[in-house]
């Protein structure tokens, strides 16, 4: 018989619209992060160090550089005979056949999933936070406390509680009340949307609220269950946590990864992130170049200046280039005596020689200003850029650009190409 | 293909010095992020070889360890895989392999047991790639028994250490010579054989037989006037590393571009275990100017024209200069090495200073205690 304690349900289905032109074309926890590493490396990876072998990743938005990237879990240990990943996109149906409609929605459409491994846990997790966390001891917590569900929640600077779900819980941390984006929140422990369910209470309220549109574990499942009197427990974590969700998060979460001793550190022996490695050779740093205060990815060649820099993997940095305080993802081509400042240049991208980016005075984004601020500029995978031209602040570019799109030669600041369909 | 692949990386040599200590041959860094033996089993992978044996004898442990899963090179299949064979006592003997031949006799029922008409024999030593396939066309098309993979050599070369070859209007090998006295010819054999099966179970028994050990000496010079044995011409980068100086310049000379070009983004790639390490950090102080640096190194320092392998730390105001930093080397400030290779998993103090000359290379050892956070 198939037997295993505590599975993993990993939603990586979301699109991450508040990424803009970054998750155009790929889901948001297939986004590249700190050099070489895509977002869902992080939880596949607690996964694997914490001991938990079963990994269900439930897809739906944008799924193929995701699935290339999971393939049979290699890179995690999770190829195995018995559990390992699955990945779970939506499926038809006899009667009924549906999108993904809500998180615990999704869960619910594969309860048949869950069942196969008979386990005794569950653990909800999504795939868009930065993090290590060790499940196992959050399970002992579980157990310890015979809760029914138990939910990973970090104490957040009273001023900002009001962007979180909030917990209240009593002094055995048992959770009297919940607030969702509370005006006055009454509580600084917000949750991170993390969760471990004894399985049968996980299976008896998705069932129950099966007809439940759109069902949501904070909105739906959790108060469901709370209503039940079923115990609920806030385990609480201290540790590094970042939601990437928006591109000023994104940007400062790699930003802190160059720090002379980093708060979130790579380098430790014991908690490896685990990730597709595509290269495996060094990167070259060319007589004439410089390089201060960057990491940097698998067989990139750096023949400009990098400064304040997270480069990826495969990276071209051409002569007399200089890159500042800004990420530049994988396969990424910066032409010869461009002057990059404060960008986010995606995955494949042609920056033609002599481009500016960065340099002009602030301006509120005509396209989208709740998405592109921070005074990034943004560009979307497989861009093109011509040579020569200027880019200005708070902008998003996307598909292969011409001369022609920039009038005078620039882009001013909040200005934005988005080519219909995205990049080829 | 219709070939299986054998790796010969059972070797040591005297002249790799305190190098060989802990690994063999086969199994030496090379380029930042490789062992020796990759290139052989990368070429066999992308030249469709499902079935590859890997002869080991001398110093293992690096070496299998290195070889711990197949999936790295493709070989983890149901159809054929990687097969790592050590000497074992059997009934019939208890010997180490006394020689290459020796070793292929020792393991005659992988090739009896294999179905495929042709073997490609390769030395885990040699850095190139090769396309094993049109090796054996050309076998085919010169009626061959043998067929040696070599290649020129420069005509300054010292070509000594090599076994040397010459060859007639159409190929075929005329004389060869294992590591002459003197040279008179620049044609080296590379170490890469292509041999039909059938045929090589003969030689191999007929030589064991005769109590001979050597693939080189007893088969391929005794045979040369009676088996059609032919000179394939390699025609790009190859490189062997059989000494401390070869060792050094094959891996400088990925500081070139149309080498590392060649290697590292040219079709087809090579493939090597994936060690799991964070991006390369370049903290405030870090100068790097020509020089290869690999996945999971922190640097603090100045290096120049120099090698960086896996997971090397170097400390604050260190110069390093022309020289080899093997993998998980943490060195000290203030530290100034120059013109050395420094062995894998060194500690090296604070304060330190090595300074080696061009030509004649530093090897530096030196095991301190490690206190890690």
């Amino acid at each position: 018989m198939v037997k295993k304690e505590m599975i993993a349900m990993l939603l990586a289905g979301g699109q991450g619209s508040r990424l803009g032109v970054l998750t155009q074309k790929v889901a948001k926890p297939a986004v590249s992060f700190g050099g070489k590493y895509r977002i869902i490396d992080f939880p596949l990876s607690n996964c694997i160090n914490s001991g938990v072998d079963t990994v269900g990743v439930l897809t739906q938005y944008q799924p193929l550089r995701l699935n290339a990237h999971i393939g049979i879990g290699i890179p995690w240990d999770l190829d195995r005979n018995v559990g390992g990943v699955t990945i779970l996109p939506p499926y038809e149906k006899s009667k009924g056949s549906d999108w993904y409609t809500g998180t615990a929605n999704a869960i619910y459409q594969n309860l048949e999933y869950m069942e196969s491994y008979n386990p005794e846990y569950v653990l909800i997790l999504s795939g868009d936070h930065i993090y290590k966390m060790d499940y196992e001891v959050m399970l002992e917590y579980h157990k310890a406390n015979n809760a029914d569900i138990t939910i990973a929640a970090m104490p957040v600077p009273l001023e900002e509680a009001s962007r979180f779900g909030i917990l209240i819980a009593d002094d055995t941390n048992r959770i009297t009340e919940f607030e969702e984006k509370p005006a006055n929140p009454r509580s600084n422990l917000a949750s991170m949307g993390i969760y471990i369910f004894s399985w049968p209470v996980l299976k008896e309220a998705l069932v129950s609220l099966s007809e439940e549109p759109g069902c949501d574990f904070g909105k739906h499942v959790i108060p469901y269950c709370h209503e039940r009197g079923k115990r609920i427990f806030a385990y609480e974590y201290n540790g590094y946590w970042k939601d990437v969700g928006t591109l000023g998060s994104y940007w400062e979460a790699n930003m802190e990864l160059i720090d002379i001793i980093p708060e979130f550190n790579l380098y430790e022996e014991y908690w490896k992130i685990y990730t597709k490695s595509d290269r495996i050779p060094p990167q070259y740093i060319a007589p004439g170049a410089s390089v201060h205060r960057c990491i940097i990815g698998e067989g990139s060649e750096i023949y400009g200046e990098t400064v304040n820099s997270v480069i990826g993997s495969g990276v071209i940095i051409e002569k007399g280039a200089v890159v500042r305080d800004s990420i530049v993802m994988q396969d990424t081509v910066i032409g010869a005596d461009a002057k990059i400042e404060k960008a986010i240049i995606a995955e494949n991208v042609k920056v033609g020689a002599g481009v500016r980016i960065g340099f002009a005075d602030y301006a509120p984004s005509k396209y989208d200003p709740k998405v592109y601020q921070f005074d990034l500029a943004t560009i979307g995978e497989h861009s093109v850029i011509p040579d020569g031209v200027e880019i200005g602040k708070n902008t998003a570019i996307s598909g292969v650009t011409v001369p022609e799109d920039y009038p005078d030669g620039k882009l001013e600041s909040g200005g934005y190409i988005v080519k219909a369909g995205g990049a080829a | 293909m219709r070939a299986i692949g054998i790796v010969l990386a059972g070797g040591n040599s005297k002249r790799m010095r305190e190098l060989s200590r802990k690994r063999a041959i086969a199994a030496m860094p090379i380029a930042g992020s490789f062992r020796s033996v990759d290139f052989a089993l990368s070429n066999m992978s992308n030249s469709h070889i499902q079935s590859v044996a890997v002869l080991t004898q001398y110093n293992s442990r690096s070496l299998n360890e290195h070889l711990s899963s197949s999936k790295w090179w493709d070989f983890g299949r149901k159809q054929g895989g990687l097969y790592v064979f050590t000497p074992t006592i059997t009934a019939e003997h208890s010997d180490w392999y006394r020689g290459t031949a020796d070793a292929l006799y020792q393991n005659l029922e992988f090739l009896k047991r294999s179905h495929e008409p042709y073997v490609v024999i390769a030395a885990g030593d040699g850095v190139y790639k090769l396309d094993y396939n049109k090796v054996l066309e050309y076998h085919i098309e010169k009626k061959a028994d043998i067929t040696i993979v070599c290649k020129d050599m420069p005509a300054d070369v010292d070509v000594t250490r090599f076994g040397m070859v010459k060859t007639n209007q159409d190929g075929r090998i005329t004389d060869f010579e294992e590591k002459p006295m003197v040279a008179d010819s620049n044609t080296i054999s590379c170490g890469i054989y292509v041999i039909r099966r059938r045929q090589l179970i003969e030689l191999i028994e007929r030589c064991a037989a005769d109590d001979r050990y050597d693939f080189v000496q007893d088969i391929l010079v005794r045979y040369k006037n009676l088996k059609r044995i032919y000179a394939y011409r390699l025609e790009s980068y190859w490189s062997n590393i059989a000494s401390v100086d070869s060792y050094y310049q094959t891996n400088m000379d990925f500081l070139k571009p149309e080498v590392r070009n060649y290697f590292f983004k040219e079709y087809p790639d090579i493939y090597s275990r994936v060690d799991d390490l964070p991006p390369a950090k370049y903290n405030p102080g870090a100068a790097i100017k020509n020089s290869l640096v690999s996945s999971g190194c922190i640097l603090n320092g100045t290096v120049e024209n120099s090698i960086l392998f896996k997971k090397v730390y170097i400390g604050n105001n260190c110069v390093i200069k022309n020289s080899i930093i093997l993998n998980d080397v943490y060195i000290g400030d203030n530290t100034v090495i120059e013109n050395c290779i420094v062995e894998s998993r060194d500690t090296i103090r604070a304060n330190t200073t090595y300074i080696g000359q061009p030509d004649d290379v530093k090897i530096v050892i030196e095991k301190n205690e490690r206190y890690t956070i």
